[in-house]
């Protein structure tokens, strides 16, 4: 039988490199955005090197939305990685 | 959020990475990575399967040099306000830290961010405020963008922030040790794209892979090294699709092109690595600590650090050794008296082996 490792989710901050979260409002003057980070903490970072609205998912590092985070992508992650695993080589 | 977590799909990676006759060395360069690594047990599981990943040269306090801590000792005494991110204050430089300095009573803050800096330089006009801009390339788009929005006259940055590319090609051309793969630093990677690797598997024949942070991307990045290797088809492979693009963050590059040259620059542990770091361009002048403070600083001009008796984060930066083979680990080097900055940083991982208890 094969064996069973459990791989959990951990919380990323501890790490703070760079942490997604939701952009809730953008001030635009400012090029701030108010972002929620999923877990109740809500801040605001600065937006001015991505370009995003309402409701989009960002990466943020130092106060910055580095990325945006491509929702569709990430949904296809686990999907792309299960087409890999039964690539035609490995039969 | 966007938690990409699968243990079936785990699994499955790992048997088939266990059915693969391995012997391989792969290097990473990034403190995330290696937090992933060992807080999951990964590197074990790993090294089971034949595969030792190493941390490289890849947190950005590591590598900071002695000499630019000094630089910002030398700002901090001579009234000035220094700021920098949180664990840059608490490396020792040749004497002391700038954490050392703030219980004597000198002005140092940590801040979360280089905006949070210049709110400190709007607020205190009758003060010099210097940030010292640590980071690599994720980090080098936040300072340029605070730079280009011209801050106060009052506000000055101690420009640190170096490139991972040529650091990677100063590690091959060193030649001390076999890497077989590289895997990329997802958020360096998410401004820079994947592109500015290319020319390194074209170069040194070594296969690349851009991966995420979840326990499964590094899983997943090690067999796709795995199968390029097989294949013998070395280049460079996007497992962090979901965040980066294969030109990156052109936003972000040309805010860094608007400001920054680039220029050569020592990093700890290593010599001079060419075309490694970035400086404020002549226009942003005003804005330069090293040339704002010039007379200040002169006596650093010719600085040379010794590095403290035993530590040996030259050699672990550099890839060559893991934190238990430095007799300072864990006896005389702690979290809490860090002696080498590995050992300072969050995203060190002599910091990060001793917080998941592998002591010995």
């Amino acid at each position: 039988m094969e064996k069973v490792y459990n791989l959990n989710y951990y919380n990323r901050k501890i790490v703070c490199l760079a942490i997604p979260g939701k952009i809730i409002k953008i001030i635009k003057k400012d090029d701030l955005a108010s972002i929620d980070y999923g877990d109740g903490t809500r801040r605001t970072a600065n937006i001015s090197l991505v370009d995003v609205k309402n409701g989009d998912y960002v990466l943020v590092h130092a106060g910055f939305a580095i990325e945006r985070i491509d929702e569709n992508e990430a949904k296809k992650t686990l999907e792309l990685f299960r087409e890999m695993l039964s690539d035609a080589e490995d039969k | 959020m966007f938690s990409i977590n699968n243990n079936k799909i785990a699994n499955d990676i790992i048997n088939k990475i266990k059915k693969k006759n391995n012997n391989l060395k792969f290097m990473h360069v990034c403190g995330t990575h290696q937090d992933t690594l060992v807080k999951n047990g990964l590197d074990f599981l790993l090294k089971d399967c034949g595969i030792e990943i190493g941390q490289g040269p890849g947190c950005p306090v590591c590598v900071t040099t002695p000499k630019e801590i000094e630089e910002m000792i030398t700002l901090a005494k001579t009234d000035k306000i220094v700021t920098t991110f949180g664990d840059m204050i608490r490396v020792p430089g040749q004497n002391q830290s700038l954490e050392n300095l703030k219980t004597e009573g000198y002005k140092i803050q940590t801040v979360y961010s280089i905006d949070d800096a210049i709110s400190i330089a709007k607020k205190k006009k009758d003060k010099e405020i210097v940030f010292m801009a640590v980071g690599f390339e994720t980090t080098a788009p936040t300072t340029a963008s605070a730079i280009l929005k011209k801050p106060p006259s009052n506000f000055s940055i101690l420009c640190c922030h170096r490139t991972i590319p040529f650091a990677l090609k100063s590690i091959l051309d060193m030649g001390e040790l076999k890497i077989d793969g590289l895997i990329e630093p997802g958020h360096v990677s998410t401004i820079i794209g994947s592109k500015p690797y290319e020319f390194i598997s074209k170069e040194y024949k070594i296969p690349q892979v851009i991966a995420g942070f979840e326990p499964i991307d590094i899983l997943m990045s090690a067999l796709m090294l795995i199968k390029q290797i097989e294949k013998k088809s070395p280049f460079v492979e996007n497992e962090y699709s979901r965040v980066v693009k294969r030109d990156g963050n052109i936003k972000a590059q040309s805010v860094i092109e608007k400001t920054f040259d680039i220029c050569d620059i020592k990093w700890r542990g290593f010599p001079i690595i060419p075309k490694s770091g970035l400086i404020l361009k002549s226009d942003f002048n005003k804005y330069d600590a090293r040339i704002k403070f010039e007379d200040e600083l002169i006596n650093l001009k010719n600085f040379k650090f010794k590095e403290p008796k035993g530590c040996r984060c030259g050699e672990l930066l550099r890839g060559l050794i893991s934190p238990k083979d430095c007799p300072l680990f864990g006896v005389k080097c702690l979290p809490d008296s860090p002696i080498g900055p590995c050992m300072v940083s969050m995203e060190g991982s002599c910091n990060i082996d001793y917080k998941y208890s592998k002591k010995n």
